[in-house]
């Protein structure tokens, strides 16, 4: 049962085959069973999963269409859940349960969707191999050894693993991406603005967009449908009617052109990776696909771009943590200023620290044409180079990251390396646009992820292009096996 | 030396939106501490600000008031610093982009020289909260029911050049907001603080002085007071061939001085940058246009209008038309008098004694503008002459009743019948005989001066009742005998 869609679930749930509490029992029992092992929980919320459970039946009975009706989901611990520990992977948060719900769990909930629990994650959404939760690190279904990806590793590590249908995931500069393309899920970052980030705890503001974690693109298409869409609560949600976003998943993909960006094949990429990536591009040729060689001239400025805009908005974004009102408050504060400083000291960690220090550098006087001028004029030529490429072509392809899955600790010294990770993913962000990771084969037993990148508001083309190669091929039905019980 | 003073201005207005800048939380004053929140104000995490049109429609307002740029597209910026009562961490103000740019504004000064102040710009922003020191032991408590709150900075050129002019911009900005009706005005609850940049410099020098910036100061007296403090303290500094140091300082009205708050290096780096929460506002001319047309009549074009309508003086105009509730209770009692200039002379005098007495503002008098007309139809019909409408007033001040109620129960109704006073007055005549006798013996000079003391008689007389237009020619006719 663990390894089956959304669609087939949902079906299922209406023969009457299985309920929607033994479907939930199926994967409480198998996360106690398992997630000893990858520890991509940092909450899991038995009563509630159930009760909801109890309330979805009643509404498959009274005849809810809803796909999502029923079915057990994760929510990566950065939307705010009414009454549900909420941390980031903090210690800052590490008690904080919010009286209020994110537009986006908040609308899963309203679609039927029943809640396991809270998925770890890189603290505050920050890092790309979840290695910094205050919760420990998230460990590959894969290969233990290995990192699943960050920031949303836990959601990744735990579709992969079976232990929830699906999840949520946020993407600040390939977050929702690349741990998919490590764990070999699908996943999808939408355009800004699709989907509201009211209740999702603010990293960068201005790239920030949640989206959903699962086993195909068609079930990320159903989770899709439910978060889309405009939100009053939050003003740069955009008002763009939404899509119906499975209509279309079996249409044709003859005539399509695909763009492929020479600067996503050069240096630095893995072989083996670069092999699945051009495989998989033979296999929509097959499908009736063209492919056009494309520049995006402005690639290896989104690297220091992005590090300078994320930490600035991060700087000001987490300057309400401050012990004065929830959250962490260091002991005895002998004053105001020792309160901020231990509280804020005690409460954020290393990889956090780091980028509030980097912000503020940023945006301090004197600083900021240099810096944040400087990264936002750099944004508007990355965001130039897909406007001109889409004028051409219709989708984009590419590798997610340059390597597969890296092991636990290997990078955690050298934080170029790391942030060298992003290459891939980080413009998609400065851009706006959406963009997916599908399975696409292995390297060194180890799961690559393609990454096919649309124009502004094309999730349904995204998804159907998405689709059909997942009709053609089977990478996206692969599962890890994990030793049971240990 | 001969210095010169240099001040310019920022106002803070607090607009009078029914929510707040960011949120649909109520602006009221005096709530329980924290329950004029939302999860916005209160900066809970993944809370998003959503911006309140109506405080742009106000800010836009002022904008066309005082002949002003409109920024078609204004930015928010968020100034990041860290204080308790400032839950975010920053406040999300305007920097680079404010809704007004440049525009100007005229004060009347006392001598009736108008003199032209430059308004820098004026830009959207949010309160903090209140940190409250007191009732928490050695602890501070938080309220947050000022969070988010809007503000309209109103940034003023360094035009000024004396505690009185500084002081009649303020009653000219606090004059515009009440009648917009986009502040309330009221300085004693923190609807309207001032902050002053004050600096000296030699009489004929081009260049500034440092400058010192005195903060939150609330009400036109304190203001007066606190340049007035400042300008002796740096002028003793620097005669003394001391340098100022350029800091904020506060006035403490208690002690009449100026004390240092902080320094220029103590200042905040407060890092601006656009708020990456909110969409740069787009305005089109349409909208702009339709507010600039159905703008409310300004103070200025109100005292214009009353010179020309109501024939008042310039004087008059100006301070009847000052603020726009004194204004309307003008025109409410000439309405119901018929009689412009009795009207300005009793709003102007009688009246204000009342209120300023008991320090009212006039929407709190205790006799209606309508009420106040009841009386002054009396004068005009002479019912009552001016001496006994003041003791009406007074009773009418009290609660006694309406002018007619009043006149009625006193039986104050004047004596305008001319037999009567002509034998009231001979009747004071004969009684003052000697009096009559040197009257009759001097030359026309001293008898202008003594017949004050006969009408004054025949008043007493008749219990202030004779009417003095009746009095005069009969009382003339027969002391002349």
């Amino acid at each position: 049962m663990v390894d089956q869609s959304i669609a087939s679930l949902a079906k299922k749930l209406r023969a009457k085959e299985i309920s929607s509490v033994e479907l939930t029992q199926d994967y409480l029992a198998r996360i106690k069973q398992l997630d000893g092992q990858l520890n991509s929980f940092i909450t899991v919320t038995d009563e509630v999963a159930l009760a909801q459970a109890e309330a979805a039946d009643k509404l498959i009975a009274a005849g809810s269409t809803s796909a999502l009706a029923g079915i057990p989901i994760a929510h990566k611990d950065l939307f705010c859940t009414n009454g549900i520990l909420t941390t980031c992977a903090s210690k800052m948060l590490y008690n904080f349960v919010p009286p209020y719900e994110s537009t986006v769990t908040g609308r899963m909930l309203a679609s039927g969707a029943v809640t396991l629990g809270k998925t770890n994650m890189d603290e505050f959404a920050m890092g790309s191999s979840n290695e910094n939760s205050h919760f420990g690190a998230v460990k590959n279904p894969w290969n233990l050894d290995k990192v699943p990806g960050g920031s949303s590793g836990g959601s990744a590590a735990a579709v992969a693993a079976g232990l929830c249908v699906a999840a949520t995931g946020t993407d600040t500069g390939g977050s929702i991406r690349q741990p998919a393309s490590f764990c070999g899920i699908s996943g999808l970052k939408p355009t800004y603005g699709r989907v509201s980030r009211f209740g999702m705890i603010a990293y960068a503001s201005s790239l920030d967009q949640a989206g959903p974690m699962a086993r195909s693109a068609e079930d990320c298409a159903h989770i899709l449908q439910s978060i889309a869409g405009f939100d009053a609560n939050d003003s740069t949600c955009s008002d763009v009617a939404t899509e119906d976003y499975t209509a279309n998943l079996d249409s044709p993909l003859d005539g399509l052109t695909i763009g492929l960006p020479k600067e996503y094949f050069g240096d630095g990429l893995d072989n083996g990776v670069a092999t699945v990536i051009q495989d998989a591009v033979k296999e929509f040729e097959k499908l009736g696909a063209k492919v056009k060689e494309i520049s995006l001239p402005n690639l290896n400025l989104s690297i220091p771009s992005y590090y300078v805009i994320a930490p600035s908005e991060a700087s000001s974004n987490l300057s309400r943590f401050d012990g004065v009102r929830y959250g962490y408050r260091c002991e005895e504060p002998k004053d105001l200023m020792d309160m901020y400083k231990r509280s804020r000291g005690e409460g954020f960690g290393k990889e956090v620290q780091k980028r509030i220090m980097v912000g503020t550098y940023a945006l301090s006087e004197g600083y900021y044409d240099a810096y944040y001028l400087k990264a936002q004029r750099i944004r508007r030529l990355i965001k130039e180079d897909f406007v001109k490429a889409f004028e051409e072509v219709d989708v984009i392809m590419g590798p997610v990251a340059p390597t597969t899955a890296f092991g636990i600790g290997a990078k955690t010294d050298d934080p170029i390396a790391m942030y060298l990770e992003d290459i891939y993913t980080l413009s998609i962000n400065l851009a706006g646009i959406p963009a997916m990771s599908i399975p696409a084969g292995f390297a060194d037993g180890m799961p690559v992820g393609l990454q096919i990148m649309g124009n502004y508001f094309t999730e349904a083309k995204l998804l159907n292009v998405a689709h059909k190669f997942q009709q053609a091929t089977d990478w996206h039905t692969k599962t890890p096996s994990l030793a049971e019980g240990a | 030396m001969n210095w010169e003073v240099v001040i310019g201005l920022e106002i803070h207005a607090q607009l009078s939106t029914k929510s707040k800048l960011f949120s649909g939380a109520a602006t009221s004053f005096g709530a329980e501490p924290n329950t004029n929140t939302t999860l916005v104000d209160l900066g809970m995490p993944g809370a998003l600000p959503v911006f309140n049109k109506e405080a742009l429609r106000m800010a836009v307002m002022f904008g066309k008031a005082v002949n002003a740029e409109i920024g078609m597209t204004s930015v928010f910026a968020r100034k990041n610093y860290f204080y308790p009562d400032l839950p975010k961490g920053y406040q999300t103000s305007q920097m680079d982009h404010p809704i007004v740019g440049k525009g100007h504004l005229d004060i009347t000064l006392e001598d009736g020289t108008v003199k032209r102040v430059g308004i820098t710009r004026a830009h959207l922003e949010e309160d903090a909260g209140k940190s409250l020191h007191e009732d928490f032991h050695g602890m501070t408590g938080i309220d947050l029911n000022r969070s988010s709150t809007p503000l309209l900075e109103i940034v003023s050129e360094p035009d000024m050049r004396s505690a009185k002019e500084a002081v009649a911009y303020v009653k000219m900005i606090h004059s515009i907001v009440t009648y917009l009706g986009i502040c309330d005005g009221n300085m004693a609850e923190g609807s309207m603080r001032c902050d002053i940049n004050i600096s000296l410099r030699p009489k004929g020098q081009q260049e500034f002085g440092t400058r010192t910036e005195i903060k939150n100061v609330n009400s036109f007296r304190f203001i007066e007071r606190a340049i007035y403090t400042e300008i002796e303290r740096q002028a003793d500094i620097l005669e003394d061939g001391g340098k100022i140091v350029q800091e904020t300082r506060l006035y403490d009205p208690d002690k009449d001085e100026t004390r240092s708050m902080r320094s220029k290096e103590d200042a905040n780096d407060y890092r601006y940058f656009p708020c990456p929460d909110l969409l740069p506002i787009e305005l089109t001319q349409a909208y702009v246009d339709e507010i600039a047309a159905n703008l409310p009549e300004l103070p200025a074009q109100k005292a214009e209008r009353f010179m020309t309508e109501y024939k008042l003086s310039e004087y008059d105009a100006g301070v009847i038309s000052a603020t726009r509730a004194m204004a309307d209770y003008f025109e409410e009692v000439t309405k119901a008098a018929g009689n412009a200039k009795l009207a300005a002379n009793w709003v102007m005098g009688e009246l204000s004694k009342y209120l300023n007495t008991e320090g009212k503002e006039i929407t709190e008098s205790n006799v209606s503008a309508e009420q106040l007309g009841g009386l002054l139809v009396r004068i005009e019909d002479n019912t009552i002459n001016g001496n006994t409408a003041k003791s009406v007033l007074q009773a009418m001040w009290e609660g006694q009743g309406s002018a007619d109620e009043i006149i009625e129960a006193k039986g104050l109704k004047q004596v305008t019948d001319t037999g009567a006073i002509e034998t009231m007055i001979q009747g004071v005549l004969e009684a003052n005989a000697a009096q009559v006798e040197q009257f009759r013996a001097s030359d026309e000079d001293k008898q202008k001066k003594m017949i004050g003391f006969f009408m004054g008689q025949v008043m007493k007389a008749s219990q202030g009742k004779a009417n003095p237009g009746v009095v005069t020619p009969i009382l003339n006719k027969l002391l002349k005998g």
